[in-house]
Order: structure tokens, then sequence, then C-alpha cells
């Protein structure tokens, strides 16, 4: 375990993650898994399959319980805040192969990202009450901001399920970032992207940071736009941690290079 | 784990096809105001009979609304929103009858009751998504005759009996007759009830209800709270069944256990899907149907009516598939191409 120390500049953690354990019935997921993601860094977190990202993906973002050890977002507990409060408190998340709103026009889409910026209920939306035009024109605004920086102006009023894929991972990047949140938890964003599309991932992803100002945790398979784009690799396997540092760091460990790298050549190449 | 399943079950929960791109796009205004205009026209057109369908079928289609609001744009699929339409009703006729309140004030009341019904039974529906709150909901419409004839609300409801109400007269001496008064109040009653309906589902509320359908794990995620939302969106969809049976009561001047067996709710689904899934003028058509096909399918068969409105019924679905709103929808597009 070498390095672990992230990088001074970022500051105090963003988001700490101190021995987390998961077990699925006599099977370890994670066993103690402990690292930390600074302020505006982008932390990227690798491992071959069932290593247990996905699975500490999902403690973060509150969909399993976690037996032992603890999750702190601005150093507080994460565990008990229910599922539609993540938003509330700064993390915004997208999905592993998509999870659009598929009859929603995108910018039905990226308001719904909205939805908690705005607080009128059932009756002053009913009545459609001056406060209710006020948020709309505000939510409004920051869509058309989003729907800029992602090129999205031209498909904003195309249903979603009809876009082509690349363009339909855009939307859910518009969704999540339209709350304007603290730090934004990526599942394998890359997955399903050509070549070409990884390349404008990567740089996405980096002016993302610069404008929006926030963290990323990116959870990901392609090793090259992880090595790419990350202040700061985590590498898993078997539910330990086997690396933690810069990508150069990580991606000289032996143990990573064993577990991951040695043994899917063309996994580096992709 | 539960949100992997929670994911599946919706994928199951929004099988039923609902309108492409469903924001709740406005039909142009002059449209509004001319179909608004030949509406009110119509009171002095037809014949009373004429007119006491149309007041059902305005009636209807403020149901339809209703279940439209759960069915079409929360994806919360019920097979029993007859049960709503009869608590209106009931509603309605116990307090004309019982307590003497005047007609126009046993609506908010139907409302009220109607929506904190709702409201409890969405909570059990939490649990339930897909074709398993289809089969709650039908239970419930399968009950609901046998309870009003329970012996021990007899006193109110009149037991198999039933209740008879009479028609209100026009008010400030309008030159009307019941008949056409009772329409023009239906007729506004349900204009402004689908204005707060389009307003709903053009906001931010309408956008989480249609979330919830299409994704519930990422509604969550986007700060949705699925709970409350589906619950109040269950009580809005019974509050405006509820109206619609407090309406019909009125203008049938008389409810019975007999009147609101199953069938109610499972018309008032025929005439969501019909008049067009998450469609808000689709419930217009949807109402149409209800009232008019029946009557069309027995002057063509005096012997089997009930062929003759299945065949209609499934010519319906083949032709349009997505509802008289959808294929509108359509057409209108192809006429103007700016419009997409």
């Amino acid at each position: 375990m070498s390095a672990a120390t992230s990088p001074a500049d970022f500051g105090p953690a963003m988001l700490q993650i101190r021995g987390v354990v998961v077990r699925f019935g006599g099977v370890v997921a994670l066993n103690g898994v402990a690292f930390d993601v600074g302020q505006r860094q982008i932390c990227g977190l690798i491992g071959p399959n069932g290593s247990g990202k996905t699975t500490l993906f999902n403690c973060i973002s509150g969909i399993y319980r976690y037996s032992e050890g603890e999750i702190l977002f601005e150093g507080r507990k994460l565990a008990g805040t229910p599922r539609h409060q993540l938003i509330n408190i700064g993390i915004g998340r997208t999905f592993q192969n998509l999870a659009l709103f598929r009859t929603l026009s995108v910018r039905d889409n990226v308001l719904v990202g909205g939805h908690h910026l705005a607080h009128s209920g059932f009756i002053r939306n009913a009545l459609r009450l001056p406060i209710v035009r006020t948020e709309e024109r505000r939510l409004n605004d920051q869509l058309h901001r989003l729907l800029h920086l992602l090129d999205l102006e031209d498909v904003a009023d195309v249903t979603v399920a009809s876009l082509p894929f690349g363009t339909q991972k855009r939307v859910e990047l518009a969704r999540a970032l339209i709350s304007d949140p603290k730090l934004l938890l990526l599942d394998e964003p890359a997955g399903g992207l050509n070549h070409g599309e990884v390349d404008e991932l990567a740089a996405l992803l980096v002016s993302i940071r610069e404008q929006f100002k926030l963290s990323i945790l990116l959870v990901e398979h392609h090793m090259s736009l992880v090595m790419r784009v990350s202040d700061k690799v985590v590498a898993l396997e078997f539910g330990q941690k086997i690396a933690d540092g810069t990508p150069e760091q990580v991606r000289n460990e032996p143990e990573v290079i064993r577990a991951y790298l040695g043994e899917t050549e063309d996994a580096r190449a992709a | 784990m539960s949100g992997e399943i929670t994911a599946e079950a919706t994928e199951a929960s929004t099988s039923i096809r609902t309108q492409p791109s469903t924001r709740a796009r406005p039909v142009p205004f002059a449209v509004t105001v001319i179909v608004l205009a030949g509406a009110v026209a119509l009171t002095f057109l037809v014949s009373n009979y004429h007119l006491f369908q149309l007041t059902m079928l305005v009636g209807y289609a403020v149901a339809i609304l209703g279940l439209n609001i759960a069915t079409g744009y929360n994806g919360q699929i019920s097979l029993g929103h007859g049960a709503f339409y009869a608590v209106g009703a009931y509603t309605a006729a116990i307090l004309m009858s019982n307590f003497d309140v005047p007609y126009w004030a046993t609506l908010p009341i139907a409302a009220i009751i109607s929506a904190i019904i709702g409201f409890l039974i969405g909570f059990p529906a939490l649990r339930f998504t897909g074709l398993y709150l289809a089969l709650t909901t039908f239970a419930l419409a399968v009950a609901v005759p046998q309870l009003l004839k329970f012996k021990g609300i007899e006193d109110w409801t009149g037991g198999v009996q039933g209740i008879v109400i009479s028609k209100p007269e026009a008010p400030f001496g309008l030159p009307l007759n019941p008949d056409q008064w009772l329409y023009l109040f239906s007729l506004g009653v349900a204009g402004l009830l689908f204005l707060f309906a389009w307003n709903l589902i053009r906001g931010r509320i309408g956008r989480a209800m249609m979330a919830i359908r299409d994704h519930a794990l990422a509604a969550e995620a986007m700060g949705i709270d699925l709970a409350l939302l589906k619950t109040r969106t269950f009580a809005v969809s019974a509050m405006y069944t509820g109206v619609a049976g407090a309406l019909s009561a009125i203008a049938v001047e008389f409810v019975a256990p007999d009147s609101f067996t199953v069938f109610v709710s499972i018309f008032l689904f025929v005439g969501l899907v019909v008049g067009g899934v998450a469609s808000i003028t689709g419930a217009i058509f949807g109402a149409a149907f209800i009232v008019f096909i029946p009557n069309i399918a027995e002057q063509v068969s005096k012997a089997a009516p009930g062929a003759i409105y299945g065949v209609i019924l499934i010519a319906f679905m083949y032709l349009m598939p997505s509802g008289v709103a959808g294929l509108l929808r359509r057409l209108y597009h192809r006429l103007v191409p700016s419009s997409r």
C-alpha cells in the first residue's frame, strides 16, 4: 500500500471511505476499504470484475448497506440518509448503462435533475401560482446553460430514447449537473462509447471539474480514461484496496500490474 | 440491493404504451376556445336526453383524467378507480338526501373524502408495482358494491335500494331547464379540473410523476421522494375520479350498489387506453367511447351488442395503438411539420 496521501492542494477530504465492509451471505464483497476523495479532485476507482467497485459505488449512493465502517461526506455520516436526500447535500450521480426517463424529452430529463432546486407542491402547481413561474424560469436558465455546455441545444425537444447512445450519456451528465453537485459519482461513464467518444468524455470531465468546481468519483473499466483524467486512482481487488496514489504510481504498482493490467493486455491498449 | 429490484419492477409497470414525449403539450389555444364554445352551444342545440348523455361524458372525462394522472403519468396501474367513482357518487347522494347539502357544495366534500381514501390506499400501493398494483386495486373494485350494501351503514346508503336525489334547478332565474343547467355546471367544473391537471402535469410535479414512471431509481437519485409523490399523486387521482362520481350521481339522480360494479373500473380503464394513455385531451375521447360506443353497438345488433362492442374496441386498438390522442397528435405533426 504505497503513497496513500492525496496531493495537498485538494484540501480536506470531501468524501471519506472508512473501513467499509459489505457481506452478501458468506461472500465478503468489500473488506475494509478506506480512501479519501479531496475537494475538486477526480478520483478513479478501478479493479477487475467482481473487485467491489460497483458495490462500493452502491454503498455511497445509498443502495447497499454496509455492516462495518462508515462513509463521510463533508465530515457527515452518510449511513441512514434517504436516497432522495443525497442530491440535497450535494451528491449527484449517473448510472451504468443509462437510466434516463425514456419517454421524456431531453429538456424534461434535465429539468427533472433540478427537481430539488424548487419547492412548490401539488396545489401551487395546479394553480400555477407566480412562485411556480419564477421557479420554472430559474430552472430554465440553468437548463440552457447545461444544454449549451453539453452541446444538446439542437436536440432539446427530442424524446431521449430516440437519440444515439453517446448523446444519451451527455443527457445523463447534464441531468446530474443541473443540480450543481459538490461530488459527482460516475458509474462506468465510458461503457459503450467508441474511441472518439471516450476522448471527448475525458476532455468533458476535466472541463466539468473546472466549471462546476466539483469532485468526481469515477468508477471505470476503461483504463486509459481513468489514467488520463484522474488526479488519484484507487485500485481494488477481491474487496480489498491494493493501490492508492497518482495514476503513475498506481500504474507501476506490482500488485496492480499482476491483478489487472498484467492479465489483460488489451485493457491497457483500449 | 432492493434498488435493483425496484428498477426492474418499474420496467414492468411501464409496459402500457404511453404517449411519446409525454410533456403535456398545449393544445393550441384557438382549438381550446372553439371546442369550449362548441360544447356550450350544444346546450341549446340538442335534446335533453342527449344533454344528459353529454353530462355523463363530461363526468367520465374527469374520471378518466383522474385515472390518467395515476396510471398514465405516474405508472401506477389502477383497475379499481370505480371505487373512487362510487365514493364520490355516494358522498354527493348522502349529503343531498340526508343532510340537505346543496348539490354544488357536495363536490368539494366528495373531493376531500375521495382524496383521503386515495391517499390511504396509496400507502400499501407503494409496496406493489405494475401488474400487482393492478390486481390489488381490482380487489378494491370487486369489494365496493358489497361494502355499499353493508347493513351497518344502511341508514345512510339506503342498502340495496340506493338513494334517490333530485336534479337541481338552474339558479338566479336563468332561463335553462335542469338538464341544460347541469350540463353547463358540469362543463364548468370539468373545465377547471382539466386546467388544474394541465398545470400540474407541465410543472415540476408532473415531470416528477413521469420520471418515477420511467425510472424510479433514477428519479429518486434526482431528489424525488418516491413515497410522498406517489401517495399524493394517487390521492389527486382519486379526488378527480371522486368528483366525477359526484357529478354523475347528480345527473343520474340516483345511486345504488349495482351501478358501481367492477365494470365501472374496467370501462374507465378502457376509456383511458382508447383515449390515450398519458394524454389530457385523451380523457375526453375515452369518455366519448364509453358513453357512445355501447349505444352504437346496440343499434348495430340488438342480439349481440357485447360482441359488436368488442369488435369496435379491437378495431380502435389496431388502428390507434396510442389512442385517439396519439393519432391526432401524429396527424397534427404531419400537417404542421414545423411542430416537431
